[in-house]
């Protein structure tokens, strides 16, 4: 017997279990009806109800068997299923089953607001209750309301094609600003949300990261730009920009950039620092970059990338060095 | 054949859970593997289906069959065991607890989630999510060893894995007895005793090299009650000063900082004339953070974060000429 058949029949008992409970609490259902509650195409639900037909109690008499009413199931293509009481009950949950479903509830905890929280601590207190002590100890975190409205509005206004004016930090310049948007997508890379939109400002489409969107209105305005395909973001975040390979000589207290910041190539050095290869889009992130990380990186080509930082830190510290006034 | 293995596992669990007592393993084979062509093979068979069975989460117990008389071992599933226990879910609980399908960014904890929706709404409950208006977070787990650290932090089983620490190249192997995992900032952590030092330690997932594996068997380690996973991964974030930070801005600069400023005092003196300054009082801000804004922003008080600053601009300058 082969591993796939081996575990189609697993699948099959599981799908089974799962079953006989849903249609044990109604008269008769719909095998179509059945099929997309179950998940399973609707042939492949026929298929197993001709096996649960075959199973029952071991004494080997007809009224043993579960009764699955074929003639009604190849008639009408309703499922009527009768003596299988004691499966009626769904099977317990399996401790990744009951951990995945009370982390993904504390994390909606987490996000809503005080009358939703009540319904969510009622029905966590009951899962708990029945995951009977298995409670994991995962703890999805508490960080996601600041964004959370925000990314519901943005994908409202996706829905209904509205545009929105958004009010968005540029961190690279120090500034905010405010434009419209064709908003196409909200999409996630390395845990940070983006909007995906059409810019009109810049007449181009543009990655907003949600943390930096201060303020949101969504507009009475229809979107003017088509749906693009959504954006693969598996290349890094600043496909298709045109960005200038840049390295950079970090020592230790600076290594963390690596793993914050898309790198092109990690070379390791010696006493614990290393040359880094990244893409950079703008010379004035790079340049808030290399002041945030002074004294602890610098540089190594293109030369004259660093300059701008350098001449804003002499300039930092004459103002301590020699106030004026 | 894929059918005739259904059955006989389904017929195997119904056969086990209707009996009160124990079913001796001669009487299972007489009635179900009658066509095993040695013990031998049915010894097999039965092995293998009561793992697939109990993968599936079925409580298949082994006892003694006769307190006097004999010593061989029967099998039994205990109707309470095996069923979920009465969940009545109102119809709101229901709801939020369908809209928990959508929350797992990940393969397979989104499967299982909706694994136990069905479950829990097994006996018919029809849900228009739709209609439920909530901001839905999302949750991802991009580290390749996430998966490995959360079912043995379920098992309590213990891990090792090669870690890299910030500022090392060589990863080092490390030992540890998870507690727990928690997100914290939109990383993963995995909190445990660290058995090669004796201490608790938290680790960043994203942070081991290569493959972890887990080793022993389930339950080989007790966690400390009352352990908080959150309160121990929060230990490990950069200490942050707690005195207030006084700074000088210049305007139209440092609009985050304005944002999180606890008051803004337009137009004083500042430490040069070339623009006018606004005085910013922030709850807390780092030297990093703050020499991010260069010649923009310049830091009065505390004397603590001011010098750091400077002594990092000066080293900084230094390098340079």
């Amino acid at each position: 017997m082969s591993a796939t058949s081996a575990g189609a029949a697993k699948d099959q008992v599981a799908r089974l279990l799962r079953l006989v409970p849903y249609l044990h609490a109604r008269d008769q259902v719909s095998l179509e009806e059945a099929a997309r509650v179950i998940g399973v195409p609707a042939d492949q639900l026929e298929k197993d109800l001709r096996v649960l037909f075959l199973c029952g109690l071991p004494g080997g008499y007809p009224d043993d068997l579960i009764d699955v009413d074929l003639d009604a199931l190849e008639g009408e293509g309703v499922i009527r299923v009768s003596n299988a009481d004691y499966l009626a009950r769904p099977l317990r949950l399996t401790p990744t089953e009951a951990s995945a479903i009370i982390v993904a509830l504390r994390a909606l905890r987490a996000g809503s607001e005080p009358d939703t929280r009540e319904v969510v601590d009622r029905a966590l207190a009951k899962l708990e209750t029945a995951a009977a002590g298995s409670t994991p100890l995962v703890d999805p975190g508490d960080d996601v309301p600041s964004t959370l409205a925000l990314r519901a509005q943005l994908e409202d206004a996706t829905r209904r094609r509205r545009q929105v004016r958004i009010t968005y930090y540029v961190p690279a310049r120090d500034e905010e600003s405010e434009r419209v948007v064709d908003p196409h997508a909200v999409v996630s890379h390395h845990g940070v949300a983006y909007l995906d939109a059409y810019c009109h400002s810049a007449d181009a489409p543009r990655l907003f990261r949600l943390d930096r969107i201060h303020e949101a209105t969504v507009l009475d305005s229809e979107v003017t730009t088509e749906q693009s395909e959504p954006r693969d973001l598996s290349d890094g975040v600043f496909g298709g920009e045109e960005a200038t390979r840049v390295t950079l000589h970090l020592h230790p207290e600076a290594r963390w950039v690596e793993e914050y910041y898309a790198m092109e190539e990690v070379r390791p050095g010696p006493e614990g620092s290393s040359e880094v290869d990244l893409l950079v889009g703008d010379e004035r992130w790079l340049q808030r970059l290399l002041l945030r990380l002074a004294p602890y990186a610098a540089v190594v080509r293109p030369a004259h990338f660093g300059d701008g930082a350098a001449d804003a830190m002499r300039r930092a510290l004459a103002l301590y060095d020699h106030p004026a006034g | 054949m894929s059918a005739s293995k259904t059955e006989r596992l389904l017929n195997l669990l119904i056969m086990l859970l209707v009996q009160r007592r124990y079913v001796s393993k001669d009487r299972i084979r007489e009635i179900l593997y009658a066509d095993a062509p040695s013990t031998d093979a049915f010894e097999k068979t039965f092995e293998r289906d009561k793992e697939e069975l109990r993968s599936l989460g079925v409580p298949i117990e082994v006892g003694q069959m006769d307190a006097y008389f004999d010593d061989e071992p029967g099998y039994r599933i205990r109707a309470d065991e095996f069923a979920l226990p009465e969940i009545s879910l109102e119809s709101d609980e229901a709801s939020v607890v369908a809209l928990a399908t959508r929350v797992w960014e990940h393969a397979r904890l989104a499967e299982a989630t909706t694994d136990a929706v069905g479950k829990l709404t097994a006996a018919g409950l029809d849900l228009d999510l739709e209609a439920l208006e909530i901001a839905q977070p999302r949750l991802s787990a991009d580290e390749p060893s996430f998966d490995v650290f959360w079912e043995a932090t379920l098992t309590r089983r213990p891990v090792t894995f090669d870690y890299r620490r910030p500022g090392y190249d060589q990863p080092l192997t490390r030992h540890l007895e998870p507690w727990g995992v928690v997100r914290f900032s939109g990383r993963w952590y995995v909190v445990g005793q660290d058995t090669d030092r004796g201490e608790e330690r938290v680790f960043r997932l994203s942070r081991v090299v290569g493959a972890a594996t887990m080793s022993g068997p389930a339950g080989s380690f007790v966690v400390p009650p009352g352990t908080d996973v959150r309160e121990a991964a929060r230990r490990i974030e950069p200490a942050t000063p707690a005195e207030e930070v006084v700074v000088l801005v210049r305007p139209g600069a440092g609009a985050v900082l304005r944002r999180e400023a606890s008051s803004v005092e337009p137009d004083v003196d500042g430490p040069d004339e070339d623009t006018p300054w606004d005085r910013l009082r922030l709850q807390r801000a780092q030297a990093d953070e703050l020499l991010a804004y260069g010649p923009d922003v310049y830091v009065e008080e505390p004397a603590s974060v001011r010098d750091e600053v400077v002594a990092r601009l000066r080293a900084a300058v230094e390098a340079a000429s």
